[in-house]
């Protein structure tokens, strides 16, 4: 009953383009950040951030790049795997070179990094399009992974191949290493989380999204009312490989604090992110996160269900989580193309004009 | 159409129509070996409404493709606001207030009424990244005054009740709209229209006549427009182009255009030797 907007006018046009136009959704909205910012991180522990919250919060702000490119401006990209590790290899060097600069820049300027090396695999799409910069992006994917492996300089010449983050602290609390506290990596995830769904969501309302949705809906039609294609390509891959880049510095730095490229970084992670998008909703950002909680809790659940509760084999749920996650993507591009998100607007529709459906 | 000279001339119904906004000169236009426009030239005044017309086939969106820039003529020179214009992309045209609609609609089936409305602001609006990446300053100030705008172009057309809904879920005849809603709020110079009432009900049709006379009227604003509805190109234009087989073979107002031979054979079929 409460849910709609009646008795809720807008008098501006401000209003009328804000984040959340309805008020109860603005509500909601507040009290999952006051959530987010001062109660998880006092009640989690160990187990949760690391099974749940970092990957989690890493996952989603890759699905927010990723959903950038391919959801609203409509290039397919399969390389984003390789862009993640750009980030992860950036901030390595970053921190491993300039140790007096705070791991907080590393991180952002990891993103800028990665957005101009993003920005240089998209140029084909000013050509191509579809299947072929799929397989295009693939082999930036491939290309990038191999770089990593193969030349010393991006490993600092480490025996193993591997790099792993030095320990770095923020005021005084260790954000990387060791001896990092779980709400201290949880918070640091957070606060990038917050910034680049604010972005993302401001870039998307206003002429950036709408450049990048009429390249997506009709290319030729977008460029003759006035769309420089150049642009709003490059900046999609650009913006994208900004956010892309992000999480691969913090996939590294913060929560895997070791990593091996082709095992981390591989064509796996491209996919994954890929399904994270579909899954979740192309073109919208909420979906960005519910497709990364979706296929972060997915494998917990089943593990904890079936082989905690009804001791299965683990390899036997394994398998069901592929089918599952398979099928449903299968259901997904089929019947709808714009994922969980979608399917929350219909529920809220539905519960906007409850209990009068007419 | 009365003492027709560089500065002007007056229509019937007493609107002044100023000088030449834009020119085509000699326009050769070939797809390989077929020629779709053939050494072509007219012009189009400041202020008027010029229709191009023609049976199938005759080369009349192609003309309106070289105008937008989508085309390049093999031969020949585009002349507006009194320069030539020097080659050209889309976007380009675009920006320099050249709007047009499509002969297949080309919305953007996925964003809002609003959104498509709202793209056609374009060349208003400058804002750089970081800026709408806050949401800030020149971003938001600029977001909201050609929102503004485009209200007014939304009142106009009378499509308010549609605002928010996405395009792909409209009807034909409001496709049609949208798509000319999104042309007028750039603000063109010279508004393009590749026969706008096409497919519709005669209701549509009246609707359409009233919308385009209306923009012409209150804004100034500068129409072509190809049509095949030979009653509503009467009522409408001051000046008519008449193709056939990529050549021209009419120019003139309504009138002396039903009366030329040429085209009443081009329209009754007269089979060409
Ligand atoms: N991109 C193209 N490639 C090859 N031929 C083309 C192309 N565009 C148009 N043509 C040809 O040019 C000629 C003129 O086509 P155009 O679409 O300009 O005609 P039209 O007068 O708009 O016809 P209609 O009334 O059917 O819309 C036709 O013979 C058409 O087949
Ligand atoms: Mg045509």
């Amino acid at each position: 009953m409460f849910y709609r907007e009646a008795g809720d006018f807008k008098t501006s046009y401000t209003d009328d383009s804000q984040t959340f136009p309805i008020k109860f959704d603005r509500y909601r909205y507040y009290a999952v950040l006051v959530a987010a910012f001062a109660v998880v991180p006092l009640v989690i522990d160990d187990y949760w951030v690391n099974a749940v919250f970092l990957p989690f919060l890493i996952y989603a702000i890759a699905a927010i790049g990723l959903n950038i490119l391919v959801g609203y401006c409509g290039q397919v990209s399969l390389g984003t795997g390789g862009f993640m590790a750009v980030g992860a290899y950036a901030v390595y060097k970053l921190m491993t070179s300039f140790p007096e600069v705070s791991i907080f820049f590393h991180v952002i300027l990891a993103g800028g990094i990665t957005a101009a090396v993003c920005v240089l695999f998209g140029l084909p799409s000013l050509r191509i399009k579809g299947f072929y910069l799929a397989v295009a992006t693939l082999a930036a994917q491939f290309f990038l992974v191999w770089l990593f492996n193969r030349v010393p300089w991006f490993y600092n010449y480490s025996a193993s191949g591997q790099i792993s983050a030095p320990e770095r602290t923020i005021a005084g609390v260790p954000i990387t290493g060791a001896e990092t506290a779980p709400w201290a990596a949880y918070l640091f995830c957070l606060v990038f989380v917050t910034a680049s769904a604010l972005i993302a969501r401001n870039l998307t309302r206003g002429m950036a999204g709408r450049k990048w949705m009429a390249i997506r809906d009709m290319d030729i039609a977008a460029e003759i009312i006035g769309v420089n294609p150049l642009k709003a390509k490059l900046s999609a891959f650009a913006v994208s490989g900004f956010f892309v880049g992000i999480s691969g510095a913090l996939f590294f730095a913060v929560y895997l604090g070791a990593v091996e490229v082709g095992e981390a970084f591989g064509i796996n992670k491209s996919f994954l992110v890929l399904f994270m998008v579909i899954i979740g909703g192309l073109g919208s950002i909420f979906g960005s996160f519910a497709g990364a909680a979706f296929l972060v809790l997915l494998p917990v659940l089943l593990k904890n269900t079936l082989v905690g509760t009804l001791g299965w084999p683990t390899d036997l749920a394994a398998h069901l989580e592929l089918m599952i996650v398979g099928s449903l993507i299968i259901v997904f591009l089929v019947a709808e193309p714009h994922g969980l998100a979608q399917l929350w607007r219909v529920a809220k529709e539905k519960l906007r004009l409850w209990p009068f459906p007419h | 159409m009365k003492d027709m000279d560089a500065e002007g001339y007056t229509t019937e119904d007493g609107r002044k129509i100023g000088g030449v906004l834009m020119e085509m000169r000699n326009i050769t236009l070939r797809f390989g070996g077929v020629v779709a426009i053939e050494d072509i030239s007219f012009d189009i005044r400041e202020g008027e409404i010029r229709a191009i017309i023609g049976p199938n086939g005759a080369g009349k969106s192609s003309m309106l493709n070289v105008i937008s820039g989508f085309y390049n003529p093999q031969e020949g020179e585009v002349w507006y606001k009194g320069a030539k214009r020097p080659h050209m992309k889309p976007y380009q045209v675009a920006q320099q207030g050249i709007a047009r609609t499509f002969q297949n609609i080309a919305l953007f089936e996925g964003m809002t009424v609003l959104d498509n409305v709202m793209t056609g602001r374009i060349r208003q609006m400058s804002a750089g990244m970081f800026a709408q990446a806050l949401w800030k300053g020149r971003a938001e100030a600029e977001e909201t005054e050609n929102r503004a705008a485009v209200e007014k172009v939304i009142d106009f057309l009378e499509i308010q009740h549609i605002r928010k809904t996405p395009v792909g879920r409209l009807p034909y005849g409001l496709k049609k709209r949208v798509e000319l809603a999104r042309a007028l709020a750039a603000e063109p110079s010279i508004l393009l229209l590749d026969e706008p009432m096409a497919g519709m009900n005669v209701e549509e049709k009246e609707d359409m006549s009233r919308f385009i006379l209306d923009v012409n009227d209150e804004f100034g604003t500068t129409i072509a427009l190809i049509e095949h509805d030979m009653g509503v190109v009467m009522d409408l234009s001051d000046r008519v182009v008449v193709m056939d087989y990529g050549k021209k073979i009419g120019d003139g107002s309504p009138d002396e255009v039903r009366k030329n031979q040429a085209v009443i054979d081009a329209y009754l079929g007269v089979a060409h030797d």
